[in-house]
Parts: C-alpha cells; structure tokens; sequence
C-alpha cells in the first residue's frame, strides 16, 4: 500500500500500542536547550530514573543566552544559573553539549542541521514548538512540553497519537522580492492559525522542490504557527547533498546506504491523504502581519481588512489586535512607521537569510530612527557570515552585529522592546508581549522586508525601496 | 506509581474570554526565568492583568471570583477556542493549575497545551460553540455556582444546567484510569523499547 513519509516513520519508530489507546513511539534523536529541561531533570531525579540513551539526546543554549556579551559571567545571574543548569544537567547524564565555547552552539533548531543531526527518516523531539523545523530533510518533529522531556530523557519514547496529513502542494515560480517566509505566511492566512490543528503538514509541489533547505526549514519552522504541531518536506537529493559532510553524518562507509534508506522514507506516489491543498506560487507577495496571531496577515500592497469583512469568529480578535496594534481597519500598513528592525530567529536567522539581507543593504544606512539588529541563529552562521565580510555590511549601515541566540524573538535576554515601539521582525510570533514589552508592536516579515524597513523606517514594499 | 482518578472536577468556575490566547499571554516569557515550576501560579495572565503603569486590569484573573478559586486550589476556567496556542512551553498550564484552576472547559485547545495539562492531571474538555457561548454566560451571571466537569460521562453541568463535552479518548482513559501520566507506562515498555532502538540504523550508529 502506498504510504506518506509521516506513516513511514511513525510505523518505523512504533514501540509497542498504551493501554490508553496510543501508540509508544521511540524518539531517535531528542533536543533540549535550558529553558524547557532543568525541571525535567529535576523529576528525572526525584524519580530516581537515568537517561535511557544519552547518545541521543544533544543540548545547547539559546533562548536565554545575552548576545550583546560575549564573556561569563553574564551580568544577566539567572541567564548564568539557568546555563551552569544544563551544564551540570548535561555533564551528570552524560549528554553531548554544544556549549558557548564550542563555536557550535545556536538555536536548537539551527544546530540538528549543521551537526548533521537532523536526518530524513528519524523522529525528533525538542521541548520547543518550532521543532517541526527539522521537517525539511524529512524528519517527523515536534514540540514537546517539559514532562514529555522527562519522558524521552526517561524512556526515549513518547506517548502519542497518531496525526492526519494535509499535503500542502505550492507550484510555480515566487515573483521577484517573494520568498519562503511569504509563503509560510500566507498558508498560515489562508488555512488560519489552528487550521493545521490534528494534522502533520506535508509540503510538496515544484516550488518546494526548487527551495533550499534553508528555505524549506523557514517554511517547516512555521507549521505550529498554522497549529500544525509537524511540517514536512519529502527528502531528495538537496537533502542529502546538505548532510554531507556534516560532522553526525553517515560515513563514507555507510553513506550509500544511508541515501537509499533516507529514500524509501519519501511518500510514495499515489499515497493517500487526509486532505490536499494548492496553492500557485506566482500569486503570493510580499506578506506582512499586522495583528497579534501570525494568521492575521496581508499581502503588502493591500489594506489591513475592514471589521466588516471578516467572520464574526474573527472579530473579537481583530478588535482587539487594531487597538493593540494601533493600526486602523481599512487603511495600508505600507507606511507605518517602524522604531526596531530585528534580523534573526529559528525562522530566518541562518547564512542564506544574512546573505540576502546584507546583498540589499550594501551601501545603505538604516534610518536614524530605527533601532536594528542582526543576530546570526548560530556561532557557524556568525563566524561563516564574518568569513563573508557580512557583518561590516551591517554594521556599516548601522545594524548591531550579536552573538547567537533567540535574542528579541522572545525576549528572555536583555534585547526587549521598550513601551509601544513597533518592531519589523524576521521570526514567527506577533503575540502580544511576546518581544519583552506589554505593548510592543511585531510585524512579521521577510529578512528583506527588514532591510526595506529598516531603510527606509517603515513598513515598506522591499520590491519598490530595491527596485526588484 | 499512583495518580488519583480524575473523573469529576468540581468547583467554581471563571470565564476567561478570547479566541487564540496564547501561552505568551498566559505565561510571559521572563516568567521562564526559572529551573522549578514552584512560584508561576502567580504569574499567570501577568501581563493582563497589569498595566504597564503597574495598575491592575479588569481581567477575569483579578476578579474575587478568581481569588475564590486560587483559595479553594480548584476550579473550572471557561475558554475560547484554539486556547494555549503558540509556545510549547509547560510553563503556561502549570501556571493555571498552581494559581488553582483543576479543569478547563473551552472549544478547542491548542496540541500541545492539551497534551501538558492532561500530564498535570487536568482535563480539558470541549463543547460545541453554542453550548460553549451558553455555558460561559451562565458562569458568568452563576458565580456562586459550582461546575462540574464530568469526565467519565462527558459532560458538563451547572445548577440545573448541563452542556455535552469532548476529549479524546486517550486523554479521558488516563484520567479517568489515574494513568494521566505516561511515565509507568512507558517505562514498562523498556524492552520493547531496546528493541525498537536496534532496527533504526541511525540509532545502531550506522
Ligand atoms: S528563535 Fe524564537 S522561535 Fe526559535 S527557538 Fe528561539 S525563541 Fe523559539
């Protein structure tokens, strides 16, 4: 019978049917990072449990990690507690960490990727809800909550059922000055923010064929913001060509063996899905949000929509996210003025984003009164970047160049929002507060709508400021 | 190990509007801040409950009605749909549960968010959006009123009110069995589990 990836995997990871009806599913490969762990080695330990395979669990700091201080300790003492935590955690268990001193530590969900960790085929676990950005080599992975990490650390397995899989089929060619993060958010305006709810999103057609897997990892990254807790890309070659090499991959002894088992993951044709949606790459623009749930989004030459037009479901929200937002129905967001462009996040802080961004910005200067900053997802993609002399183009233009981490994408470090100040930001979450002040403002964008905004110190059509 | 049985929840209950409330809502992000969960019950809302002049809000959470719950360390928060979207993190429905809420009612809840409070031990169950609208204005117009979160029968009563409630069946068999936590079961698995890990190349380290 012809299978998806996402029942291929589930089938080979299957430990055993519960009790209560759901399936023990074996976690190959599990990721932790110091916000969402201590407590779990903390009843780990007051049950008196060990690790079951250390070997597959790896850490690394980055929510909580300061990226304007580069020396410890930190003069943040509970940003050093929270990290000597890990430290200890992962030293008293014997799991591999990919501290700050290793040149190899970032967001957890750049790391799998570089280590050559994340591969096709594997189910992966992460106390962290974008861990559905491993999808793109055609992994199965997913968010997890705290008691779950205890779990994996515990047993290597988790209790769960199974999820339904919408294959999401974008075809043709993205227009010039649109990229992966406006298709992420413009799948997320079309289905809605818990439209995913109960499914694995599957992402397939020729767009996501000729993608990176930088790319592919942008748009995975986003499925929980659709309420899709995993996205997935079927393996190919690019797959492949982009573990090779990496220090966890396959070695040339098992290399061939690997491909060909990485290939058989892949859905095979005429497979049946639970539902199937198209969507025509051509017709996608440039995306901004301008409310307080990624969903609520528009295109950036159309107008923020009318109260009236909209559902009465989608109302109260609506209402609610003008007057956060205070933006008004009906009138353009091109135009709105911008205080704080941030570059980076999970989402679009890898090399191929700091590559684009800096190739728009070249010879520019960031408006006098914006504050912007670029934070490299990881140490590889900020010393690659520095290789690259990317960073003096930033910095040139009046960018701030950080150390790795999650920084203003939420906000647990010291880069916060001060009062209402709007921020056009490259990362995933709109909600309230969620950039470190009660009434900051977050627009969702593209890297490169970043750079327009940061120029030009406005919302703004990145392909009129570049002639694109 | 032993769980108590959750097949009732009973007690007062708090209507905390909104559609898509998401855990950066209920616990902000500086909240994390911590390696125990122990002192988030008073967290929760924070930010709307206060200003950012430092003044509080009138948020449901502030109400004496939620003073009563948090007292009582039991109590019924009626929701909206796609609640405890967004973040992962656990942090949120520990902190609804240590402020002293045992069960939520609402129209849907996020994944993940369910699956963390199922393992604390606290049911979330759904109705359909009429009788969601009609429970909420009764609990609304009823403080005094306990509810009661029948999870063994599915339902939902007030007074001499009742609403027809859902949860996956996984979720209700572990409550209702006292097995909301999968750690024994899981653990129980551990040979199968070894041989499982022994199929996957990637796992063998091939
Ligand atoms: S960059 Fe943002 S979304 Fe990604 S892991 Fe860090 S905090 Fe979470």
């Amino acid at each position: 019978m012809a299978k998806t990836l996402f029942q291929k995997v589930w089938e080979a990871h299957t430990v055993r049917k519960l009790p209560n009806g759901q399936t023990q599913l074996f976690i190959g490969t599990h990721l932790i990072h110091e916000v969402t762990s201590p407590q779990a080695f903390g009843m780990l330990r007051d049950l008196g449990l060990k690790v079951k395979y250390p070997q597959r669990t790896f850490a690394t700091v980055d929510h909580i990690v300061p990226t304007n201080e580069l020396k410890e300790p930190y003069s943040d003492p509970i940003a050093q507690e929270m990290i000597e935590a890990l430290r200890k955690n992962t030293k008293d268990f014997g799991i591999r960490f990919f501290d700050t001193n290793t040149g190899t530590q970032g967001i957890v969900h750049m790391v799998g990727p570089e280590q050559g960790i994340t591969q096709p085929g594997t189910t992966i676990a992460c106390g962290d809800s974008h861990t559905a950005t491993h999808g793109a080599f055609g992994a199965i992975a997913f968010g997890i909550g705290t008691t779950q990490v205890r779990d994996v650390l515990a047993t290597q397995t988790l209790a769960l059922s199974p999820l339904k899989v919408r294959r999401i089929e974008v075809n043709g060619q993205l227009a010039p000055g649109v990229y992966a993060k406006d298709v992420i958010l413009h799948i997320i305006r079309v289905l809605g923010v818990n439209g995913g709810i109960g499914y694995a999103y599957e992402y397939a057609g020729s767009t996501f064929d000729g993608f990176s897997l930088e790319e592919r990892m942008t748009v995975c990254n986003m499925s929980i913001e659709g309420g899709a807790r995993c996205g997935y890309v079927n393996p190919d070659q690019k797959t492949f060509d982009y573990i090779k090499g990496k220090p966890y991959a396959p070695k040339a002894a098992g290399w061939d063996a690997a491909v060909a088992r990485w290939q058989s993951f892949a859905s095979d044709p005429g497979c049946a899905y639970d539902d199937v949606v198209k969507f025509d790459a051509a017709a996608i623009r440039p995306t901004v949000t301008w409310g307080i749930t990624p969903g609520q989004a528009v295109f950036i030459d159309e107008k923020m929509p009318a109260l009236e037009t909209l559902n009465a479901a989608d109302r109260a929200t609506a209402e609610d996210a003008y007057k956060h937002m205070k933006l008004s129905p009906d009138t353009p967001i091109k135009g709105t003025k911008v205080d704080v462009c941030f570059l980076g996040s999970c989402t679009n802080g890898r090399i191929s984003d700091l590559r684009e961004a800096a190739k728009y910005l070249k010879g520019r200067k960031v408006s006098p009164t914006v504050k912007a900053i670029v934070v490299p997802g990881s140490q590889l993609t900020a010393i690659q970047a520095v290789h690259e002399g990317l960073d003096k183009v930033f910095t040139e233009a009046g960018f701030e160049w950080r150390g790795a981490g999650c920084s203003m994408c939420l906000a647990m470090n010291p880069d916060k929002l001060v009062g209402d100040q709007l921020c056009a930001s490259s990362s995933n979450r709109n909600f309230k507060g969620r950039q470190g002040s009660q009434t900051g403002r977050t627009v969702l964008m593209s890297p490169i709508m970043v750079i327009a905004a940061a120029i030009t110190g406005q919302v703004a059509d990145a392909r009129e400021v570049f002639k694109v | 190990m032993s769980l108590a049985k959750v097949t009732q929840v009973k007690g007062l209950a708090l209507a905390v509007p909104g559609d898509d409330i998401d855990t950066d809502r209920i616990i902000p992000a500086r909240f994390l801040r911590c390696v125990t969960f122990d002192d988030l019950g008073q967290h929760a809302f924070r930010d709307e409950r206060t200003g950012p002049d430092g003044k509080e809000s009138n948020h449901p959470m502030n109400s004496p009605q939620a003073a009563r719950i948090a007292a009582a360390k039991q109590g019924v928060m009626v929701v909206g749909f796609n609640f405890g979207c967004g973040s992962s993190r656990e942090h949120a429905p520990q902190s609804i549960w240590r402020f002293g809420f045992t069960a939520l009612v609402g129209g849907s809840f996020a994944e993940i968010f369910f699956g963390n409070s199922t393992t604390l031990g606290v049911p979330c169950v759904t109705l359909s959006k009429d009788d969601l609208a009609d429970c909420d204005a009764f609990v609304r117009a009823h403080p005094d009123v306990e509810v009661t979160v029948d999870v063994e029968k599915l339902v939902v009563t007030a007074g001499a009110k009742s609403w027809k409630a859902s949860i996956a069946a996984s979720a209700r068999d572990g409550l209702v069995h006292g097995k909301w936590d999968p750690i024994a079961d899981l653990l129980d698995g551990a040979s199968a589990v070894d041989q499982t890990a022994g199929s996957l190349a990637y796992v063998v380290g091939k």
